[in-house]
């Protein structure tokens, strides 16, 4: 079978070129991504089965099933996945564009800005008797502003006539320790309870999500990865250095600012909603790779589908096997996630 | 004889240092031309910044009478193909998908893969040889494939000039006159100007139609390899004296340099005689 299928329409003004086994996976995928969805959504201290999960989306089922799955699970199974989806892109783009397979959103210290806003929060909005004296739902914009802040701290540092992708990683360690050094002094420095509220947050969990973050996030998160799919082709060309980059016609700082943007938007209303959910924004766009290659177009999507299925059943994991105990999805999304991705650099070491 | 690309009162610098100063040049259509020096001299930068590569301190470059800083970036992308110093590529990119990224400023999101696209890329693989490896990953290939496959992807942007940094560096001689020779029927077949820098003054005088002599932030000399290459040339671009000879297969200038080294030479001319 040969690997690539051509499409030309109208006249050959649309044209594009379909890579048969990226398409083949990317819908392996998705059916994964659309099963765990709704496995997940049957578990829990209820168990509903599949079937009467999938009838509850369309109106059916009891009003109790339709209660718990509505009202308790969907909204953080959906947060979960949108999460997933938005960190493994902004962790494909990242690595692309700084061409270091190291590169993600904790590394570049847009995950740990975002804590430190938390901590923050918690600590300026806070009176004598350690009372919030702000709506805690004003968490998340502080989260946002805290990972934009420091997506453009980073920029602002590495800046040095133009950005280099070296620069970028070294001062984003660099802010990323120094971020860490503020969240925990202001985490010992505040009451033990509000410490471990916080740290729950920096973990990552989607618990306690609601329908107003879902609406919050779906749309935003999706039109961003939209735009990061339509900049796929110039993701690739920047892969290939600086220079080549600029010989093909792409005005590489004004496309590295840009990309920058994108994923610390991404990263930003991730950990808005989720916390400082880790390590799949490095590993997501890795595991991909092993399965599709390096061309972004197939990379994006593909990493995004993972990332999803990575922390839905992160959070399926830390909600049911220790129930009642709530484990933050965080704690898992290394746990799963690590073993798999080690057997994959393992298998392919020779190839 | 048409001049194709033009430097006027370039100066390139790196911080406060001069590298290049005030620099007049000329670079002929349909030729290739060889951009030769000692290390540092500042044929890599010129290289670069005729490239776009690196903003020239003052001065200008005209690119078939543009000024280039005029023209949008995809526009000089479609006359001006570069190859930079030991290019890397992402893990596990193929041979295609590679060369496939020389259409970029062809395309558009809606035109990603037009019958043309696919016409230059497979023209460019066949012109390398690398139509059989094309489904391999360009960092599974030797080190004198990968930079055909390179060379593939410029070949594919389709333009009329192809600049080349030191295209040659890292490879064995087989590699090297095998990439030099592509370059040359490249030149031959398609009329295609070639500017390169290369370090090896004895092949530089082989292929190049035209030589470039950089030195002390000024060109030394510049012109047919046989009009310029002398002794004195040799002395003052290279700090180095050689004799020069002529290449007994092809009549170019050979140089070959003094310095310590055993000499069999005159022991057995010593027996013979």
């Amino acid at each position: 079978m040969k690997q690539y299928q051509n499409f030309r329409w109208f006249q050959g003004k649309v044209s594009i070129l379909i890579d048969r086994k990226a398409s083949f996976v990317t819908l392996c995928l998705l059916i994964v991504t659309m099963a765990v969805f709704i496995i997940s959504t049957g578990l829990g201290d209820m168990k509903i089965n599949p079937v009467t999960v999938v009838s509850v989306f369309f109106g059916g089922g009891t009003e109790m099933e339709q209660l718990v799955i509505q009202s308790f699970r969907l909204p953080r199974i959906i947060v979960a996945l949108v999460v997933g989806m938005s960190l493994a892109v902004a962790g494909g783009i990242l690595q692309g564009m700084i061409r270091n397979p190291l590169a993600s959103p904790d590394v570049l210290g847009i995950t740990g800005g975002a804590s430190t806003a938390v901590v923050l929060f918690l600590a300026i909005f806070s009176n004598e008797s350690n009372a919030l004296t702000v709506s805690i739902q004003w968490m998340p914009l502080a989260a946002f502003i805290g990972s934009a802040v420091a997506g453009l701290l980073v920029y602002f540092f590495a800046w040095k006539n133009g950005v280099s992708p070296v620069r970028l990683v070294l001062i984003g360690i660099g802010l990323s320790a120094l971020f860490q050094a503020l969240t925990t002094m202001m985490m010992l420095l505040g009451p033990i309870y509000r410490a471990s509220q916080a740290n729950i947050w920096i973990t990552g969990t989607v618990h306690g999500s609601t329908w107003t973050n879902v609406f919050t996030i779906v749309p935003w998160a999706f039109s961003l990865m939209l735009v990061a799919f339509f900049m796929a082709r110039k993701v690739n060309v920047l892969g290939l250095g600086d220079d080549v980059a600029t010989s093909v016609g792409t005005s590489v700082q004004r496309l590295r600012f840009v990309l920058l943007l994108i994923s610390t938007a991404l990263i930003g209303s991730s950990v808005a909603f989720a916390g400082g959910i880790g390590f799949v924004g490095l590993m997501a766009p890795h595991m991909a790779r092993r399965l599709v290659g390096s061309v972004y177009g197939a990379l994006l999507p593909v990493s995004a589908l993972i990332g999803a299925i990575l922390v839905m059943v992160a959070d399926l994991i830390g909600r049911t096997l220790f129930s009642p105990l709530e484990i933050p999805a965080g704690v898992f999304t290394a746990g799963i996630g690590a073993p798999y991705f080690i057997y994959l650099l393992f298998k392919t070491r020779n190839a | 004889m048409k001049k194709a690309i033009e430097t006027k009162q370039l100066t390139l610098s790196y911080g406060d240092s001069i590298i290049i100063d005030e620099l007049n040049l000329k670079i002929p259509k349909g030729e290739i031309t060889v951009f030769i020096g000692g290390n540092g001299c500042g044929k890599s930068t010129l290289l670069r910044s005729i490239a776009r590569l690196l903003k020239p301190k003052s001065g200008e470059i005209v690119l078939n009478g543009k000024e280039i800083v005029k023209m949008s970036s995809k526009e000089v992308a479609k006359q001006m193909a570069v190859l930079p110093q030991g290019p890397v590529s992402p893990e596990g990119l193929t041979v295609l998908q590679l060369v496939k990224q020389g259409r970029y400023p062809y395309q558009t999101w809606l035109k990603q893969w037009s019958s043309e696209d696919e016409e230059k890329v497979y023209k460019a693989l066949e012109a390398t040889g690398l139509l059989d490896l094309k489904e391999r990953s360009v960092d599974s290939l030797s080190g004198g494939q990968r930079q055909r496959a390179w060379i593939a992807m410029t070949l594919a942007q389709d333009t009329d000039f192809i600049l080349l940094d030191e295209p040659t560096t890292y490879l064995d001689m087989t590699h090297q006159i095998d990439i030099l020779d592509l370059l040359f029927e490249l030149n031959e077949r398609e009329n295609r100007t070639i500017v390169m820098v290369l370090h090896d003054l004895n092949l530089a005088c082989r292929y190049a139609h035209n030589i470039v002599a950089v030195k002390d932030k000024k060109i030394a000399a510049m012109g047919k390899p046989e009009d310029v290459v002398t002794r004195g040339l040799v002395k003052k671009v290279f700090e180095m004296d050689c004799e020069i000879s002529i290449d007994p297969l092809f009549g170019t200038p050979l140089c070959i340099p003094y310095g310590k080294g055993r000499t069999v030479f005159r022991q057995a001319g010593a027996v013979n005689g």
